[in-house]
């Protein structure tokens, strides 16, 4: 029995190190956290170092940033139920919107305070497609054809996901001229078209790169050169359609938390700093598309060129997108109706 | 006749049993029931009868049902083999069977994925026959069963290890055939210890979220199983809507585990009536 229980022990025992392991830099004085969402890692690892050594070369004493990362709403729900975040860095702007209006940790019109809509990387919505493209897969019409199998995340449990929707359902308001009838048509199809529908972007990049499941993955810009890079041996490419969404993953300062852990100074700072040359160059090496026009000039040619249409401008905000498209019984719900 | 208890401390024990088991069980619960009232009774059945909602109840209870089924009689046999033979590398056995306790859910969950999907080593063979299991009520089963074998194994054991083989060989002398023996004898003396196994294996599998995500596939009407209808009305800070399924969930558990504890009660009394 006694070892019985050992056993117990020894093998729970590598999970549970991982655990603290993947938690984050934990330990030594945590001056700031930055609550965010899943691959973000890599990005703000980076930005912290850099941030710490301009923060102490300008004569400030020394900063650690915490970090936490999971899917974006349930990062939003963990901040509105006590994580003391003292800035939250989520992949759109409705997860924030809810901390604002649920635990009013910040002001309403927290998306107006910083430049680029709080935005200071951007992405875009865009396939990953097997080597040498053999369903020529090249705009969202590929994506709805009968013999072409698409894997996209459950966008009721994917922050990301409800972007490649909102991507998808852009495209045919704009080529349908704004039917709805129309566009919901062209989306109901090629979600007919989605085998598997994971929880989140990464399992998705799982189903299509290891499962070998689907033609097309759709997934943020970034996010497929790290998919590319990642599984280099199966020789992905990424196609970037003529007209996609502008994904505006912003960041923002938790005033009230900021405030009562006095970190507020060091917390817009560091804000600030995702701004400048040096903030932006890191956002690039991690492939998102600049906010700063002086930088993104530079790294004008790493980036196919497409037509973006916004959240804003399309579906106007968040929460009439929600409002229209993903609540319970919403226009992607009803795709899934019975006898449909 | 009043027993005499010869143990002291009745009330201080049971003091203290119902006030921890409120602490930790009874509160939380409470509070989920609570959350739940913000809804109106309208806006309570609409979630209940929604489609979504009833595919899902049904598909996570016929698989939980299914694997707590085939755990009962390949754990009864795992837990035979364990009790009455001995044989080389017992022991790794024994402990390997408590291996999906330790697990993280999500790890075995991403290995039964990578197993079964059509690339997998298993689905890979099982393909071309014709069955698929990831992505399918199947694979969900086949997660709920890994995850579920401790429990009957575990609950069997010492049931097992309490039953004399001297009564299967009075059974025999006696004349009963080895059906005979194994049906009238050996079954129930162990019925209540693997309706608890069952009764575990069961509960278990009816709030398993970790596992079943990777596998199931997640297609509305199809393979969503209610965790992930939770998860989804969370994730659009849909509290009430939330904690509504999470009630209905509690509702629906509680009164199977009601009724598969009297009949393990009753079980139980007739064999020892007997």
């Amino acid at each position: 029995m006694d070892r019985r229980r050992f056993l117990y022990a020894a093998s729970a025992l590598p999970f549970s190190l991982i655990g603290c392991g993947s938690s984050g830099n934990s330990g030594g004085q945590a001056a700031l956290r930055n609550v965010s969402y899943d691959p973000t890692r890599e990005l703000y690892q980076e930005i912290n170092q850099a941030f710490g050594r301009r923060w102490q070369a300008a004569g400030n004493p020394a900063v650690m940033v915490e970090q936490s990362h999971g899917g974006s709403a349930k990062q939003a729900r963990a901040v509105i139920d006590g994580l003391e975040a003292d800035v939250v860095t989520l992949a759109l702007a409705y997860d924030i919107d809810a901390i604002a209006e649920r635990s009013k940790f910040l002001p309403a019109n927290w998306q107006q305070r910083l430049p680029n809509n709080s935005c200071p990387f951007t992405s875009t919505i865009v396939f990953l497609v097997r080597k040498g493209n053999p369903k020529n897969i090249r705009d969202w019409e590929d994506l709805a054809k009968p013999e072409t199998a698409v894997i996209t995340p459950h966008p009721k449990t994917s922050g990301g996901a409800r972007w490649n929707y909102l991507a998808a359902w852009g495209y045919a308001s704009r080529k349908y001229g704004g039917d709805e009838s129309k566009s919901r048509e062209f989306v109901s199809a090629l979600y007919k078209n989605v085998p598997v529908l994971d929880s989140g972007a990464r399992g998705s990049t799982t189903t299509f790169a290891q499962r070998k499941l689907g033609d097309i993955l759709i997934g943020w810009e970034n996010e497929a050169y790290l998919a590319r890079k990642e599984f280099a041996a199966d020789g992905f490419e990424i196609v970037v359609p003529p007209v996609s969404i502008k994904a505006e993953p912003p960041v923002a300062l938790v005033d009230h938390i900021a405030g009562k852990r006095g970190t507020r100074k060091v917390a817009e700072a560091y804000l600030r700093f995702m701004y400048t040359p040096e903030g932006q160059e890191i956002g690039a090496r991690h492939h998102y598309r600049l906010s700063v026009p002086e930088v993104a000039e530079r790294h004008h040619a790493d980036f196919q060129p497409v037509e973006l249409f916004t959240v804003d401008g399309m579906f106007g905000g968040w929460k009439a997108a929600h409002q229209q498209h993903f609540r319970d019984g919403g226009l992607f719900d009803q795709i899934y109706q019975p006898g449909t | 006749m009043a027993r005499h208890r010869f143990i002291p401390g009745f009330g201080l024990t049971l003091g203290f049993t119902v006030f921890y088991l409120s602490v930790i069980v009874l509160v939380p619960l409470w509070f989920l029931v609570l959350r739940t009232t913000s809804l109106s009774w309208a806006q309570f059945w609409a979630i209940v009868v929604d489609p979504r909602t009833l595919a899902s109840l049904r598909l996570t209870l016929l698989t939980s049902f299914a694997a707590a089924a085939v755990n009962a009689v390949m754990g009864f046999l795992v837990a035979w083999s364990l009790v009455r033979y001995q044989f080389p590398g017992k022991r790794a056995i024994d402990a390997i069977v408590d291996l999906p306790f330790a697990l993280p859910t999500a790890v075995s969950g991403i290995a039964l994925t990578a197993i079964y999907s059509s690339n997998g080593w298993l689905g890979s063979v099982l393909e071309p026959l014709g069955i698929k299991v990831a992505f399918t009520p199947l694979g969900i089963t086949v997660a709920l069963i890994f995850i579920g074998l401790p429990f009957v194994v575990r609950a069997l054991q010492p049931a097992l290890e309490d039953l004399d083989p001297a009564v299967e060989e009075a059974a025999a002398i006696l004349g009963a055939g080895r059906w005979q023996t194994f049906l009238r004898v050996i079954l129930p003396a162990v019925t209540p210890a693997l309706i608890t196994g069952f009764t575990m294996a069961f509960a278990r599998a009816v709030g398993e979220y970790g596992s079943v995500v990777f596998i199931s596939g997640n297609m509305p009407l199809k393979t969503e199983h209610v965790s992930l209808l939770i998860i989804a009305k969370l994730e659009q800070f849909d509290y009430a809507g939330a904690t509504a399924l999470g009630s209905l969930m509690l509702a629906i558990s509680f009164v199977l585990l009601l009724a598969i504890n009297s009949l393990q009660w009753w079980t139980a009394r007739r064999y020892q009536g007997n």
